[in-house]
């Protein structure tokens, strides 16, 4: 028999695990897709144009830009357009210094958001495909080939890449690292299952005539990806996703910054997914809207939950221990195993299973960023931290979204 | 195989769903399995008990020679523990966890009779408590005296604490509660011929068994002249061969 106080918990393990066995059975049946293929070239190279919206990046811009001169890449198809949206720091006079190549060109505005930036490069080509690059993200020489690769299929609308942490040291960078990798897992299963809801900042790529058709980047809530990528859904454009497609990008190293970066994704996520509630458990929006967004926003208050039930169950087992020390004083007695007081209760078993299936994700998603699929400090950074620090931001994101009180950029 | 729209929701929904009937029959079976092993114990203490009581009945000359030592001690502890854990797995109202509890009672109330009756015939002090408790919210320090009593009887196995759920709708515990003349103010002890309420420390109990503090000391005692016996023969084992031969130069 399940106590009340636990059914609760047992509906959301149950919708977790769903998510993650449709997860599954798509990528086993999809497993020879994830093979890259060697690349033979293409009939027809389309221009393509990377805007660079940079504000107050001085110190990554530079880093940015080399890398994108160094794209393996027809030099007379390809445009850089930079923009400085009113940075107050060195970051226009380190653009400048790439003025000399014929095809980068450099824009100076004053502040307006991230959105205008991008918006003011889109009105100043013409090239067939438009993609964005954070100024503290940096790309891997072949990935706008495997990006473009997907556009030879005329149904795609958009391509995201694969988003990796740049050279991830510290405890906080290897966790994300893991986080990242699951991502690109995740990210490529949505791609097949034609329900990817965000195109993210780093390396995001569309056709032209998608900006025609649909409009250019808005405020959105300072998730302008999101409501694009959302935006993108609701009219059936297709996204695809090129796994193969590496970028990495300088992830947060202080708790308070990577907090700071996730409350503002979740608000912007709830609030988008708010504009955007017609979507919602409605059919004609096929995997989106009956399974990655309803789901998306089940794990964000089912995490918060099952954060405070372990806490709570936690906070009880100390208590209990206080109380037992205070009764009859600290002393260890004999400790041998038993399987009598083994923990086979329901929800931790199921519990159990969910962490394995979760542990088989994380080893996909290294395969997939990384070719490897072993086992490294990173998973087990993620595995026994995130489940404690990832409630925090998002508790404070629906806080947020509760208080209407809007998440800034920095 | 490709499964398309519904039919693949309709294979993850199966999936899943036989997950959780396979995690709630490994719950199930480890539970009927704990319960198993309690009855185990119960049926073990039981046959022991009437082995003994046949044994004082038929002969009437009970051999007193280790009587003091108990025989079901031990399992009395192991048994308490694993029926609080059932307990607070199952839940109190579990109609097997009751039932196991009230055998356990009627066993624990028979132990207590045939220890006063070979207390008699011996004329040796049985070191025991009756300890009265409630698990339904209205007795604020039983558990904390649970904590002191499980101790004791950890550190000493010579006492017998036979500890009775005061609310377990049973009519031998009636019976006790009159018997005892248990009022509902618990925890409730019965030490000796006293009865005492409220919650009592170690050191409370050790005034009231002063036995216990006996037994401890002279456990000390015998530890102190093991380690100097242990201490004597290790170094005698490292003399030079000369030495230990009584050649000194």
């Amino acid at each position: 028999m399940i106590e009340i106080s636990h059914i609760i918990p047992h509906i959301f393990i149950f919708l977790a695990l769903y998510f993650q066995i449709f997860l599954l059975v798509t990528f086993f049946e999809n497993k020879e897709k994830l093979k890259k293929e060697t690349f033979i070239g293409l009939a027809d190279y389309p221009s393509v144009a990377i805007i660079v919206p940079c504000w107050n990046e001085g110190k990554t811009v530079a880093g940015t830009m080399r890398s994108l001169l160094e794209l393996e890449y027809p030099k007379e198809k390809l445009s850089i357009i930079a923009v400085d949206d009113g940075s107050t720091d060195e970051t226009f006079e380190v653009m400048r210094t790439f003025a000399h190549h014929p095809h980068v060109t450099i824009f100076k505005k004053t502040n307006g958001g991230k959105h205008t930036a991008v918006n003011l490069g889109i009105e100043h080509t013409n090239a067939e495909i438009i993609g964005c690059l954070d100024a503290d993200s940096f790309v891997a020489p072949d990935a706008l080939l495997e990006i473009v690769k997907l556009f030879t299929d005329k149904t795609i609308m958009a391509v995201t890449p694969a988003v990796k942490v740049y050279k991830p040291q510290t405890v906080l960078e290897l966790l994300q690292r893991a986080e990242y990798n699951m991502g690109i897992f995740l990210r490529k299963m949505f791609g097949i299952m034609d329900a990817i809801q965000v195109t993210p900042g780093p390396f995001s790529f569309f056709r032209k005539k998608v900006f025609d058709e649909l409009g250019e980047f808005r405020e959105a809530h300072n998730t302008e990806d999101m409501e694009f990528a959302l935006r993108m859904q609701s009219k059936h454009y297709k996204i695809g996703n090129a796994h193969t497609a590496h970028v990495y990008t300088v992830a947060p190293n202080t708790f308070r910054g990577l907090h700071k970066q996730r409350v503002r994704w979740v608000y912007g996520f709830l609030k988008n997914v708010s504009d955007y509630r017609f979507m919602l458990l409605n059919k004609d929006y096929g995997h989106l809207g009956a399974l990655t967004l309803p789901f998306a926003i089940i794990s964000i208050f089912s995490a918060i939950y099952m954060f405070l039930f372990v806490v709570v169950r936690v906070a009880s087992m100390i208590s209990e221990q206080l109380a037992k020390i205070n009764a009859v004083g600290f002393h260890i007695g004999n400790i041998e195993f038993n399987w009598f007081y083994a923990n086979t209760k329901s929800l931790v078993i199921l519990s159990v299973i969910g962490l394995g299936i979760t542990f088989f994700i994380l080893l996909q998603g290294k395969k997939l960023s990384e070719g490897t699929g072993k086992f490294s400090r990173d998973i087990f950074y993620f595995l026994l931290l995130y489940g404690f620090i990832a409630p925090i931001w998002l508790s404070r994101a629906v806080y947020n979204v509760i208080t209407s009180k809007k998440s800034s950029w920095r | 195989m490709y499964f398309e729209g519904y039919r693949k929701y309709i294979l993850v929904f199966i999936i899943t769903t036989t997950i959780f009937v396979i995690a709630f029959s490994i719950s199930n079976y480890s539970n009927q399995k704990r319960v198993e092993n309690i009855e185990s114990i119960e049926d073990k203490i039981a046959l022991d008990l009437l082995s003994s009581e046949v044994q004082f009945n038929l002969f009437k000359e009970f051999s007193c020679k280790g009587a003091n030592n108990p025989i079901l001690s031990g399992e009395l502890n192991s048994i308490a523990e694993k029926l609080s854990y059932a307990e607070e797995n199952l839940g109190i109202t579990n109609p097997e966890v009751v039932r196991l509890k009230k055998y356990y009672s009627i066993l624990e109330i028979k132990d207590y009779l045939l220890m006063q009756q070979i207390s008699q015939k011996c004329k040796e002090k049985q070191l025991f408590i009756l300890y009265f408790y409630s698990n339904d919210g209205d007795c604020k320090d039983c558990k904390r005296q649970g904590y002191v009593l499980t101790d004791l009887r950890e550190e000493f196995p010579e006492l017998r604490v036979y500890s009775f759920d005061y609310n377990l709708d049973f009519s031998l515990m009636e019976t006790v509660r009159t018997f005892f003349d248990i009022k509902d103010d618990l925890p409730a002890m019965i030490i000796g011929e006293e009865t005492h309420y409220g919650f009592k420390g170690t050191e409370d109990i050790e005034k009231l068994i002063p036995e216990l503090i006996a037994i401890r000391s002279e456990r000390k005692k015998a530890q102190e002249t093991a380690t100097e016996t242990a201490t004597t023969t290790e170094r005698k084992k490292y003399i030079p061969a000369r030495q230990a031969d009584g050649v000194i130069h």
